[in-house]
């Protein structure tokens, strides 16, 4: 049974539970679907997380009184999510100084650095939600032998587009930021352009595997992506296809 | 020709600001906009603008301005010195919440911006390039705005195209509610004793030097969690208002610029119609809080919605002493009846 707690007199939160977990997520976004598909009036916008959907909306407008409770209506009916969103392979330069704590999760889990980078690059992410900063996606499935804390003392500046773990999530910084995460690497597309009509690279739902490209390569992505020329449809992957290994 | 006003000099922390960017969060775009959209709506009001056009928030000490091209009509809604210096005339004093036509050359210089935070509305609002529908500054994602920074000398501030003549306007000062700020519990109140729970509404809190656009950090009694949650939970939505509490105990009240997500529990959110006066704190102001029920919030809001509606609809039309522009007087043919010369 989905939960609905107030975040104050203009949003709902429904809540479908506590935990960080792929069917879970799947009932999140069947309920954002099905809360767009809905339309309600007063309704600002939905905003799905690893575990629940925040509704934003106008408390003046009419039918806003009983608005929670069409929204614990929605949630009773609306059915998971049966597919995921789109399929990403992005490039990523991995180690040195694109990912400089690689080698410290590598003496850490006592293995090499080569070999954290093939698992990287073999794990399948789910994009749970995208938050912290514009575009910033909250990606799960880091297998737990990869699992380590966040920096005691997180760096003051990490570099835009630094590929980046803790526990077993998985992101990356659209921009410099402060931030605490293990960087890993480094992908040469940006994440997010106000620009373009749809300005986030990822969103909810999206899966996203890696590839590990190296330093020519990422310097010839990232000059085609700053002026403009980078067709992002090149990184997904068909729906029914299997993924390139 | 629409206006076009040139920054001499920044002042500390204005930004241009409009009613937000709502609809993006759900990318991590905050919401961003004015912290106190009714004075935002009060300086449009008196500029003849509408209610969320981009304007000016002022923090701390004010701009310095001049009118590169054009002549323009300014408002200021708040508490701040102001000078004009004429181009072709003497200089005069600006006050606030009433309107004024700048010429071509003359500028405005305001002072150190008292009770917190002030808004400058230019008529035809101020055009900068939007960025997903909203002039908004956001700092921390360095969006919307002039290059999604507060404004710097140097900078140019395109004005929409508008014709600024008619009476000047004036109304009184719009003030905001007094007393605890009120709060709806949760969305994690639950997380929290009891005990807690009394003593947010019972001790008095201070702003610490923490205060920015995304929130405000309090000083009190540090706020326990309850054992049985622990002080972290699996991220969810937050919103302006949420009252998160870190494992420290000191509470956090989320503004404009807030994030779209956060991992501390809320033990509880500050209503609507009260955000706009949170908007106003600084360091070392008190804050009390008291619970509400969201019928009350609902009411207070719409309460406060047809104030303001009053407060528009009451601008009345206003002659500045000692600096009568004859010509378009004349030419408005406005000399005859509807001027009444009285000291602001």
């Amino acid at each position: 049974m989905a939960r609905l707690l107030p975040l104050g007199d203009a949003a709902w939160t429904v809540e479908f539970g506590d935990a960080i977990d792929p069917a879970l997520h799947a009932r999140v976004m069947g309920f954002a679907r099905a809360l767009d598909a809905a339309a309600l009036p007063g309704v600002i916008e939905a905003v799905p997380t690893f575990r629940s959907c925040t509704v934003h909306f106008d408390p003046l407008a009419d039918g806003a009184d009983t608005l929670g409770v069409r929204l614990l209506e929605i949630a009773a009916f609306a059915p998971a999510a049966a597919l995921a969103g789109r399929r990403w392979r992005i490039p990523v330069l991995f180690g040195d100084e694109a990912g400089p704590d690689l080698a410290d999760m590598a003496a850490h889990c006592g293995r090499s650095e080569r070999d954290v980078a093939e698992t990287m690059t073999a794990c399948v992410f789910r994009v749970y939600m995208l938050g912290f900063m514009p575009g910033f996606p909250y990606m799960g499935g880091l297998p737990d032998t990869l699992a380590m804390p966040r920096l005691a003392t997180p760096r003051k500046a990490v570099p835009a587009r630094s590929l980046a773990v803790t526990g077993t999530l998985c992101a990356v910084y659209p921009f410099a930021s402060p931030g605490g995460w293990r960087l890993l690497g480094r992908t040469p597309v940006e994440l997010f352009d106000a620009r373009l009509a749809s300005p986030a690279l990822f969103a909810p739902g999206d899966e996203v595997m890696w590839q590990a490209v190296d330093a020519a390569e990422f310097a010839r992505i990232e000059t085609e992506d700053a002026a403009g020329r980078l067709d992002r449809a090149q990184f997904l992957v068909a729906a029914e296809a299997p993924w390139p290994r | 020709m629409a206006a076009l006003i040139e920054v001499l000099e920044g002042g500390l922390g204005a930004t241009v600001q409009d009613a937000g960017r709502p609809g993006h969060r759900r990318i991590g775009v905050a919401l961003s906009g004015a912290l106190d959209p009714l004075w935002l709506a009060c300086a449009n009001a008196l500029a003849g603008n509408a209610a969320g056009a981009a304007a000016l928030e002022l923090r701390l000490a004010g701009p310095r301005l001049r009118v590169a091209r054009g002549r323009l009509r300014v408002a200021l809604a708040g508490n701040a010195e102001c000078k004009v210096r004429r181009a072709v005339s003497q200089g005069l004093t600006f006050h606030a919440w009433q309107s004024l036509t700048l010429k071509e050359g003359d500028e405005l210089a305001i002072g150190a911006v008292r009770g917190g935070i002030a808004y400058l509305a230019f008529a035809g609002g101020i055009v900068t390039t939007p960025l997903l529908g909203s002039r908004a500054t956001h700092l921390r994602a360095c969006m919307g705005g002039v290059e999604g920074r507060a404004i710097a000398a140097g900078d140019r501030l395109p004005l929409g195209d508008t014709d600024p003549r008619g009476p000047e306007r004036r109304q009184a000062a719009f003030l905001h509610e007094s007393g605890p700020i009120r709060l709806l519990a949760g969305p994690q109140d639950d997380h929290f004793t009891p005990a807690t729970l009394r003593a947010l509404v019972e001790a008095e809190f201070t702003v610490s030097r923490d205060a920015d656009r995304m929130g405000l950090r309090l000083d009190g009694p540090p706020l326990a969690h309850d054992a049985q949650h622990g002080d972290e939970i699996v991220s969810d939505g937050v919103a302006p208002g949420a009252i998160q509490v870190p494992p420290d105990g000191r509470p956090i009240v989320l503004a404009a610029d807030c994030q779209t997500v956060g991992g501390y529990p809320k033990i509880a959110t500050v209503i609507r119609a009260d955000l706009p006066r949170l908007g106003h704190q600084l360091p070392g102001n008190r804050l009390r809080f008291v619970f509400v029920t969201r019928d009350e919030a609902v009411a207070a809001l719409r309460a406060q919605q047809a104030r303001l509606g009053a407060w528009i609809g009451n601008i009345a039309p206003h002659a500045p002493a000692g600096d009568i522009d004859e010509a378009a007087l004349y030419s408005e043919n406005l000399i005859s009846g509807a001027l009444y010369a009285e000291e602001p």
